[in-house]
């Protein structure tokens, strides 16, 4: 197909490459990334062009990858009027995302308890198949995790007044309804309140090392104030619950799209108009387990600052363990945008895409409004972190949104070929690191040679203007699932 | 006996397979232990209690997709793996199937758990009868 460079770093693919196309695809990334992008990614996200009431462009950002109907990295925005929602343009794992917790240690207090801090972590927060959580829910209380989130953990002893202020929606996104959750859903996520997951979610102890500040003044608005400060990084998501509702409406709305009229090119691009019944339903669902995922990664937080003073025989707060932020990178949203000289309400999908809103945007906490969106980029174990801020620039290219992490670039029955978990294992711990793990295999399909390289796609972003680095977090310790 | 093998090629992130069987039943339960697999060393599980399961779909692809879809959602609402499956496939007015399956409660160590499965995906789902062998194609979102 052919694409063109619309300015440094976004590619566009006209209209008139595939029929049906109804607004361009637009492709981000440094000219080597765009080189190795999977074609995939291409085929995908002109798929996506060609759905109903889609806004300006398609778009996927610079670790985009071949996804399940979107791409990873897949950025689409709908007419609420007469546009779609799709489950394919969020993801199985609703409200996937990434979650930074800061703290007033430094490398020379933490380095000598990272054993003892990485056993209590990998005691308390549950991982890998078949583990539950120590919050005990039943089908009322669950209800209330998915229509408060992480309003419902605060009150019930999970966390700090202040946590909700320092998370994407105030971890408590509107319009949840419980009542289109299926039965299914409930009983696969009742027990998984506060565990980790597999796959590529983690938990992390990092360091910000002193000579990787990029921007030392929003570094000191997002509480980045001491040399070589630890934090704490979580990626998972809604664990069985999402997946249940997303596979859930996956089939209802390919039920369901002949009645609409709807054609779609591939069925993981199965999607209902966002004004009908079976759109509003799964809206309603999917923002049960985003709040859900909220809670979840709220229980987490509080079990590391658990195990922090277990460790430390000192208060959390004392340690200052304040949340920098939490994001969503899997997950559909009411924004308004600018669309024609407009401003319209649209259902922006982001499936690993991490909101990224400019300084002064009012849907940025009061704490952070003068430097913007806080964005955190999970990476690889092996190759770091960053955190980044919002910008003007994705305000009005990419609605508001750039990269989530480094992509994938390798199966992971290729990456355990090439890679035996013990060994990488032995390689991190040479290096200093220390590893927990439920699986070895687990931990070998996560290699750092299975991903893009993490720099390259945080500078695209940087020198594209979607985001500003702000600062490189380095891992000291890794639990996986 | 059914046979299976795992696509290096097809879902980067994920899990891809191909099974193959000499009858529909078998080529279901093949495509039960590929999916355990990828959670686990299934030759670990023992069949210390069993679930049924019955399922109807308009066509085979469908009721694949559920039956794994199914099993996905007893391993996370019991907290088991299976390891065990008798299914009985008929034909009437689409398929229908009846099945029996054994398993335990997930013991990490013990079952050398892997990597979860969160969802079966309509990506490249197939199931085709190639010169009397069945086969399918299934890719798992984990």
């Amino acid at each position: 197909m052919q694409m063109n460079k619309i300015q440094e770093g976004i590619w566009e693919i006209p209209i008139t490459e595939k029929e049906g196309m109804r607004v361009p695809a637009r492709i981000l990334g440094s000219e080597k990334l765009i080189e190795i992008m999977d074609k995939g990614v291409i085929e995908q996200i002109t798929n996506v062009a060609c759905l109903p009431g889609i806004q300006k462009q398609a778009l996927c950002m610079p670790d985009g990858h071949w996804g399940y109907g979107f791409p990873i990295g897949g950025v689409a925005a709908f007419s609420t009027k007469d546009g779609v929602i799709s489950p394919g343009g969020i993801g199985f794992d609703i409200n996937c995302g990434v979650r930074l917790i800061r703290t007033g240690l430094t490398l020379d207090e933490v380095k000598p308890k990272m054993n003892a801090l990485m056993d209590a972590l990998f005691k308390m927060v549950p991982a890998g198949v078949g583990s539950s959580g120590s919050v005990k829910l039943n089908a009322n209380t669950f209800k209330e995790v998915m229509t408060k989130g992480v309003d419902w953990c605060i009150e019930n002893g999970y966390g700090w007044q202040e946590d909700r202020d320092r998370i994407e929606e105030s971890g408590h996104m509107k319009g949840a309804n419980p009542a289109k959750v299926s039965q299914k859903a409930i009983s696969r996520g009742i027990d998984q309140l506060g565990t980790l997951g597999s796959g590529n979610h983690y938990l992390e102890i990092q360091v910000g090392l002193t000579d990787q500040i990029y921007d030392p003044d929003i570094a000191k608005v997002y509480g980045i104030t001491i040399p070589n400060q630890v934090f704490i990084m979580v990626h998972c998501g809604s664990r069985g619950f999402g997946h249940q509702i997303a596979t859930d409406y996956l089939q209802t709305f390919l039920s369901s799209m002949n009645k609409h009229g709807l054609k779609i090119l591939d069925r993981e691009l199965a999607c209902a108009p966002f004004n009908s019944q079976e759109g509003q339903d799964y809206f309603g669902a999917m923002v049960c387990a985003a709040n859900s995922a909220f809670a979840n990664r709220q229980v987490i937080t509080h079990r590391i600052r658990e195990a922090f003073s277990e460790v430390f025989k000192r208060d959390p707060k004392e340690m200052e363990m304040h949340i920098i932020y939490d994001v969503a990178h899997n997950i559909a949203k009411l924004e308004k945008h600018d669309i024609d000289g407009e401003q319209k309400e649209v259902i922006v999908h982001r499936k690993g895409a991490t909101r990224s809103f400019p300084p002064n945007n009012q849907d940025v906490p009061e704490i952070y409004r003068e430097a913007g969106q806080p964005v955190i980029v999970g990476g690889s174990m092996e190759t770091g972190s960053y955190l980044l801020s919002g910008t003007q620039k994705a305000q009005d290219t990419t609605f508001g949104s750039t990269c989530h992490g480094a992509g994938r670039v390798m199966s992971r029955t290729e990456a355990k070929r090439r890679v035996r978990g013990s060994d990488l294992r032995q390689k991190m711990t040479d290096r200093g690191m220390v590893v927990r793990a439920v699986s070895m295999s687990g931990l070998a399909e996560e290699a750092g040679l299975a991903y893009k390289d993490i720099d390259e796609v945080v500078n695209a972003v940087d020198s594209i203007g979607i985001s500003k680095k702000v600062i490189q977090l380095r891992p000291l310790g890794s639990i996986k699932g | 006996m059914g046979k299976y093998r795992f696509l290096e090629d097809v879902a980067i992130a994920d899990s891809a397979f191909e099974a193959e069987a000499e009858s529909l039943e078998d080529l279901f339960r093949t495509c039960a232990i590929a999916t355990f697999e990828v959670m686990a060393d299934t030759s670990t599980i023992e069949p210390k209690s069993k679930e049924d399961v019955e399922l109807a779909g308009d066509n085979l692809e469908e009721l694949l997709f559920d039956w794994l879809a199914e099993l996905i959602y007893l391993k996370d609402s019991k907290s088991m793996l299976f390891g065990k499956f008798e299914i009985r496939i008929e034909e009437e007015d689409g398929y229908k199937l009846t099945a029996s399956i054994w398993g335990e409660p997930v013991d990490q160590k013990k079952h050398k758990v892997r990597v979860d499965v969160k969802a079966v995906t309509y990506h490249l789902l197939e199931v085709k009868q190639v010169e009397g062998k069945w086969i399918a194609k299934v890719v798992l979102d984990t």
